[in-house]
């Protein structure tokens, strides 16, 4: 396997969607390659930082108008 | 599914719903909401039309939870409306998101200038002038605050259908499943366009690391 060919399997190695023999070379490719390796790297420390982005939350206004709202309607 | 810490069970939750349970309703609307804007700020154009659609997923969430009969979960229930609403209101703005992959996404991901050419003896390698280097991450180059401008900015530049699938997965965390569930999209297309948002999301940040650490040579 090529390095222009592992760099587009990531995403489905990481899901688990490779068929074996494809997965097979995609690891054999990984320990020779320290510029595949790092990319691996790279992909999952993005992925990672991208779950850690802090979450939104509603305005206090809209959590208030939808709080009342829910009440509002339980009574009609 | 997505990340929260543990609700009380569906029928639990969906029974306390109905019988005007506003403690379970003020929950369900703190854990999910945050959630709910980023995916809706994925299909509309900005964070003010986001808690709008937000806003009246909830509302129809309210009239409808009495007729809810549990063939899904209540989230993917409650998600499913949000992204209809999204929708609707993103076509509104001009903005529509067809789900699946463009022409221009099934090309390569990566630069093909960083790979050899054909006449090296090494063909489809990485260039070794061109391979990624390790991210140095010493304090100072990996600010926090700096990484969430850059991966924000790196979001919101993505075309929407990109956006979309990325937000679900790895900021919301829902499974490959689920995210093909909720957008009614093959599980090979939900890749073609969740690998490509990934791959230009870390060039961005390779980019901005380079920047960075060039910023701290003498």
């Amino acid at each position: 396997m090529n390095c222009d060919e592992f760099v587009e399997l990531v995403t489905a190695f990481l899901d688990g969607a490779l068929d074996d023999d494809t997965e097979q070379r995609f690891v054999e490719h990984l320990a020779l390659c320290e510029g595949c390796e790092t990319y691996l790297d790279q992909f999952r420390s993005t992925i990672g930082s991208l779950g850690e982005l802090p979450p939104d939350s509603l305005s206090a206004d809209a959590r208030d108008r939808l709080l009342s709202a829910f009440r509002d309607f339980r009574r009609s | 599914m997505g990340r929260e810490s543990a609700l009380p069970p569906d029928d639990v939750l969906v029974g306390r719903l109905q019988a005007g349970d506003e403690r379970a309703f003020r929950l369900l609307l703190d854990s999910w909401s945050g959630g709910m804007l980023r995916i809706a700020r994925a299909y509309v154009s900005t964070a003010a039309s986001a808690e709008e659609v937000v806003q009246e997923t909830w509302l129809a969430v309210i009239r409808g939870v009495h007729g809810f009969e549990g063939r899904s979960t209540l989230k993917t229930w409650v998600h499913r409306i949000l992204i209809n609403t999204a929708k609707t209101r993103g076509r509104k703005e001009s903005r529509t998101v067809p789900m699946e992959p463009a022409p221009e996404d099934t090309g390569p991901t990566v630069d093909r200038s960083r790979f050899r050419t054909a006449d090296d003896p090494y063909p489809g390698h990485w260039r070794s002038d061109r391979a990624p280097q390790p991210w140095a991450q010493p304090e100072e180059l990996l600010l926090a605050g700096e990484t969430r401008r850059v991966l924000g900015a790196a979001l919101d530049a993505l075309p929407a259908r990109h956006r979309v699938v990325i937000t679900l997965r790895d900021i919301e965390g829902y499974g490959s499943d689920e995210v093909c569930s909720l957008l009614g999209i093959s599980a090979g297309n939900q890749r073609v366009l969740l690998h490509r948002a990934r791959a230009e999301v870390r060039r961005r940040l390779e980019e901005s690391f380079t920047v960075r650490e060039e910023g701290m040579r003498p």
